[in-house]
């Protein structure tokens, strides 16, 4: 393993995109930070730019509205990044699934961009905490 | 050609860059852990910024279309450089009881040079939240120094009853008196430590770079090494600030036994109170931040100064 992914796993800085969601999983998210879970003891941190970022949380169904600005993000982000698409709608558009306005899972939109994505599911309606934990360690550790 | 060599050792390792950088990183954990206790929580790992740093030196760098690329590219160097050479000045003066003339104008201005260079590098980078943020941080500029070279003369004035006729007033002078303990240098020392909690961009003076408001502001563009160099020059920032404050102020460090001691005291305590007021309070908008600088402060500090030279007229050393 390089150094570079050595010090990537050590320091994972997190951007989160909404991409329409209803609101659920972003508290879930916000949840990590507090005491209780306290995600920067993993020097996990959330940042205020994409161009910051190591790993995109992907809350929500991708709307027509959001999918140009969740490729955009992507591109902004420096690679090498992860995508983790966080909660059901993001994995496979939820309950969402036929709506007029949807284009589709994240996983999708984002290999638009970029075949070679590396993309990470956290299933649940919200997932707890306790599941994106695990789904960030087993990402990293795939990396 | 050795007095050369000895320069760059000074520069580059010993209490210049490699220095002060592993002061820095050191520094800005405890940053990190002492705000996670105040919140309840863990905090990150002793070797967290070390990380962080090896981190962003790997990755790829993005530079914008519309920015201004050598601009953009340079700023961050000209920040470090400017911190370095601060850091070094003050460790050398620490040490080796250097003066030259005008140490302290020269000081002055090497603590502008990171702000310059954030609002340089912020300006360059062709983007609006950017532009609100380099807007921000040329006012709080504007807002903090004032106060903060009334401070200066409130010391200078105090220091001036104590030096003897001929000897010349310098940092090292400065630093042999604590001026803090007196009226006026109490007055002084706590506007200066809110200047420089601004300096250092930390709440409640994190107007320019607000992560919440403005995504990042003058900072949102960097990414990769370059964005490695400014959290390497903010915590040098963490070094050199600090113990500025120590020299004028607390009546400096020193290089052996039990005022060494004393002087790593100070400095933690300067530290922790700036880490204190961090925690304890809300971001104040821009043009509050420039009526307490500017109002407050500056009322303050003129009550200071006067208080100082009435004090050395009549010697009473209290004022």
């Amino acid at each position: 393993m390089s150094w570079k992914t050595w010090s990537l796993k050590k320091s994972v800085w997190v951007f989160h995109v909404n991409t329409g969601a209803c609101n659920n999983c972003d508290i879930e998210i916000v949840n990590l930070l507090t005491p209780k879970f306290d995600v920067e003891r993993f020097g996990m941190k959330l940042v205020g730019s994409p161009r910051h970022a190591d790993a995109l949380l992907v809350t929500g169904v991708v709307t027509r509205q959001a999918a140009p600005r969740l490729k955009e993000v992507y591109r902004q982000t420096p690679k090498p990044c992860v995508v983790f698409a966080i909660g059901a709608c993001a994995c496979d558009k939820g309950i969402f699934h036929a709506g007029y306005h949807v284009v589709g899972p994240v996983d999708k939109i984002v290999r638009e961009e970029d075949p070679n994505a590396i993309i990470a599911y956290v299933p649940g309606c919200p997932p707890k905490p306790e599941a994106m934990i695990s789904g960030v360690v087993k990402a990293l550790s795939a990396l | 050609m050795s007095s050369a060599l000895s320069n760059l050792f000074w520069i580059l390792i010993f209490p210049g860059f490699l220095f002060t950088v592993v002061l820095g990183l050191a520094a800005s954990w405890i940053v990190r852990k002492v705000s996670a206790l105040v919140q309840w929580r863990v905090g990150p790992p002793f070797a967290q910024p070390l990380y962080d740093i090896m981190k962003l030196m790997g990755k790829e760098i993005l530079l914008p279309q519309e920015a201004q690329r050598h601009v953009f590219i340079a700023a961050p160097l000209v920040g470090l450089a400017g911190v370095l050479l601060l850091s070094t000045m003050l460790w050398r003066i620490t040490i080796a009881e250097t003066a030259f003339v005008g140490d302290i104008i020269v000081a002055i201005y090497l603590m502008v040079l990171p702000s310059l260079a954030l609002i340089l590098g912020s300006s360059a980078s062709a983007s609006p939240h950017a532009a609100i943020g380099t807007s921000r941080e040329m006012k709080l500029v504007l807002g903090y120094e004032l106060p903060l070279v009334l401070a200066f003369v409130v010391v200078i004035i105090k220091t001036a009853g104590h030096v003897e006729p001929g000897q010349q007033l310098s940092l090292a002078a400065i630093s042999e008196h604590a001026t803090v303990l007196s009226v006026s240098g109490m007055l002084a020392f706590l506007a200066s430590l809110l200047c420089v909690q601004a300096k250092l961009g930390f709440v409640p003076f994190d107007i320019a770079e607000s992560e919440t408001e403005v995504a990042s502001g003058v900072i949102i563009e960097y990414s990769g090494a370059l964005l490695a160099v400014w959290k390497l020059m903010h915590a040098m920032m963490l070094v050199a600030l600090p113990l500025f404050l120590v020299m004028v102020f607390l009546g400096g460090f020193g290089t052996a036994g039990w005022p060494l001691v004393a002087g790593i005291g100070k400095y933690v305590l300067v530290l922790v109170l700036i880490i204190l007021i961090k925690n304890t309070n809300p971001r104040m908008r821009i043009d509050q931040a420039m009526r307490f600088f500017w109002f407050y402060c500056g009322i303050a500090l003129a009550v200071a100064v006067i208080l100082a030279t009435i004090g050395n007229y009549y010697g009473i050393s209290w004022l």
